[in-house]
């Protein structure tokens, strides 16, 4: 599903150029839980960007459901986005005074979803993330951070994208939380089928995903499967 | 991204902060409402002054003395002390000039009036008879000036309205009771009624007496002070000025039209001189009123440059989920659009009280015309576009990944 091959990304600053990817290749095939993992200025950050339709590759190829994204328009990794990933980024992202409901049907306006539909698939996809429906109508700025990840998270599964990339989703929660939002990740990796790739720099978050993807100075160090995998157990 | 949604979101956002969107739109509401109102204040006043100039008459001619001028020199008297026009010229003309319905020679001069224990200063108007007819004027009470009493130089007087209120008080019937005018005694044989209009010199504030006793007993001369002619229709105008002008002339033994010693002009040329004084006094009242709009504006630009630096992550997120450049911007561009939408809307509200209140007080009537609010309209979904161009286009172009980790 997703093939990236002799990646490359240069950032040009001034005259200092600095190679954030040196050359990457690998594939991840639908239904994997893989964790991207690294320490700041590994250059996972940049690699998720690229992984997102965020950014283009300065060279190299990356396809997506067989399509070759890596030299698109802006509009048309828009619609890349929109129809094909979900993100849950570190730092939950929610519009502010919005209800719970509105924040998870933003993605359904752009895509041009009709009015009737959007309730409903709102509302799956916050059972799917294991919100408390008494809580849909409150506003996001009421919330704790565990139920704000789980809006941010139904939030990336209302379109019903092929792919989830979460940026660090636990980094502002505390452990036990974090816990429960990992655990998330692995019910709707395993129940769902869903594909998730999880960035993160910790340890203890990556192995809660099925196969680790090391990453170290634009370069991968190791690719494997996840020995000792956590799993959390959800009632 | 569907229209209903854009004014969803639109909504969302401006209501997220009340107190700001307001002291925005404040800006517009002030300046909307400064247009229509100056606007309205402007034309009132024009359509006051023309209707107190169609007041005057209609398909009108006046002929007043003019600047007596030797030939090669450049002093010329003031056009009051002139004395050009006599009774004379008046008869050739009635006589001669077939295109004149009627003509009214007259005299006006200020002079002392007494009545039982009350004193005024009042112009005194020495006419004939046809002066009603040529100068609208109707009767109240009794009759005005025959041709009789001009024949015979009778001492009677018809007065103004407002002549009549000021020596008899409101209400009264001042006919058949006597004044003095200039210590002569006068008969009052008739009131004129009311012709409103305070703009050209008041119409009610008169007392009209026959030409030949203004002269006898008043001003001890025979000279007039303006021949007024009524055209049969409004479409010979233009041939009777010319008739009269030649007629007199010729009667003064002038050959050189530029140095005629009288000034001829018709109603028309004085409603249109005073048109374009007017319009130019609207127009500089709502230019005055367009620079507060202006200031409005900018202050609808810093709120929605402000307004994007805040929601920049907010923006970053909206681009990550698959909102394409063309999507922020409108939404951004409504926003300012409908800032200055509903803060025109209550402007135009606005500036239609005061309007209304400013014709309460009675100062001056005013006139809202649809152009001027369709025209604020206009102005004020201009200016969101023009001033919400800049911050959309700013929110548009940010890179989703900078907006994202934007502190």
């Amino acid at each position: 599903m997703i093939e990236i091959k002799d990646v490359t990304k240069t950032y040009q600053t001034g005259d200092i150029a600095f190679q954030a990817l040196k050359g990457v290749t690998f594939t991840i095939k639908e239904g994997e839980f893989v964790a991207i993992m690294g320490p700041s200025g590994s250059g996972k950050s940049t690699l998720m960007h690229i992984l997102g339709a965020l950014d283009t590759p300065t060279s190299g190829k990356y396809y997506l459901n067989n399509q070759d994204v890596s030299k698109l328009s802006e509009d048309h990794l828009a619609d890349i986005r929109r129809d094909q990933i979900g993100f849950v980024f570190q730092s939950f992202n929610l519009l502010p005074r919005a209800t719970v409901l509105r924040n998870v049907m933003v993605p359904l306006i752009y895509a041009e979803v009709k009015e009737e539909e959007r309730m409903t698939r709102a509302k799956e996809a916050l059972k799917a993330a294991g919100f408390d429906e008494s809580h849909f109508l409150h506003l996001s700025n009421q919330l704790s951070g565990g139920q704000i990840q789980r809006v941010a998270i139904a939030r990336a599964l209302v379109n019903n994208p092929k792919l989830i990339l979460a940026d660090e989703p636990t980094g502002n929660l505390d452990t036990k939380t974090g816990e429960i939002v990992l655990g998330t990740f692995q019910r709707l990796n395993e129940e769902l089928g869903r594909t998730i790739i999880l960035i993160t720099h910790e340890h203890d978050v990556a192995e809660h995903a099925k196969r680790i993807i090391h990453i170290r100075d634009g370069l991968i160090l190791s690719d494997s499967k996840t020995h000792n995998r956590r799993v959390i157990k959800h009632s | 991204m569907k229209t209903i949604d854009i004014l969803h979101e639109t909504y969302a956002a401006l209501a997220s902060n009340k107190v700001r969107s307001g002291l925005t739109m404040l800006g517009i509401i002030i300046g909307i409402s400064s247009v229509i109102a100056m606007v309205s204040i402007g034309q009132g006043a024009q359509a006051s002054i023309q209707s107190s100039i169609q007041s005057i008459g209609s398909n009108l001619i006046l002929i007043m003395p003019g600047q007596q001028r030797a030939p090669g020199a450049q002093v010329s008297a003031a056009r009051g002390s002139a004395r050009s026009l006599t009774l004379a010229d008046s008869e050739a003309i009635t006589k001669d000039i077939t295109l004149a319905k009627a003509v009214a020679p007259e005299t006006s001069s200020r002079y002392q009036v007494t009545s039982k224990g009350k004193n005024s200063n009042t112009s005194i108007v020495g006419t004939v008879a046809a002066y009603p007819s040529v100068r609208n004027v109707e009767m109240d009470m009794g009759t005005f000036i025959s041709e009789q009493n001009v024949k015979s130089l009778s001492k009677v007087a018809v007065l103004g309205a407002t002549a009549s209120e000021d020596l008899f008080g409101l209400d009264a019937n001042p006919v058949g009771q006597t004044i003095r005018i200039n210590s002569v005694v006068f008969k009052i044989i008739g009131v004129t009624k009311a012709k409103g209009g305070s703009g050209f010199g008041s119409q009610d504030d008169m007392i009209f007496i026959p030409i030949t006793s203004a002269q006898r007993f008043l001003a001890g001369d025979d000279y007039v002070s303006t021949i007024s002619v009524q055209a049969k229709d409004s479409e010979s105008m233009a041939e009777a000025q010319q008739q009269i002008t030649d007629l007199l002339l010729k009667n003064h033994h002038i050959t050189d039209p530029t140095l005629a010693d009288f000034s001829i002009m018709n109603q028309a040329d004085i409603l249109a001189t005073a048109s374009s004084i007017t319009g130019v006094f609207t127009i500089l009242l709502a230019a005055i009123a367009g620079i507060s709009l202006v200031v409005g504006g900018i202050g609808i630009m810093n709120m929605m440059l402000t307004t994007v630096t805040e929601r920049t992550r907010e923006i970053g997120l909206r681009k990550a989920i698959g909102a394409k450049r063309a999507d922020i911007n409108i939404q951004f561009l409504i926003e300012a659009v409908m800032l200055t939408f509903v803060g025109g809307v209550i402007g135009v509200l606005l500036g239609w009280g005061i309007s209304i209140g400013i014709s309460a007080t009675g100062l001056i009537q005013t006139q809202i015309t649809l152009s001027s609010v369709l025209l604020a309209f206009g102005v004020s979904a201009g200016i969101g576009i023009i001033f919400g161009y800049y911050p959309a286009r700013r929110a548009a172009m940010l890179n989703p990944i900078d907006a994202l980790r934007y502190e």
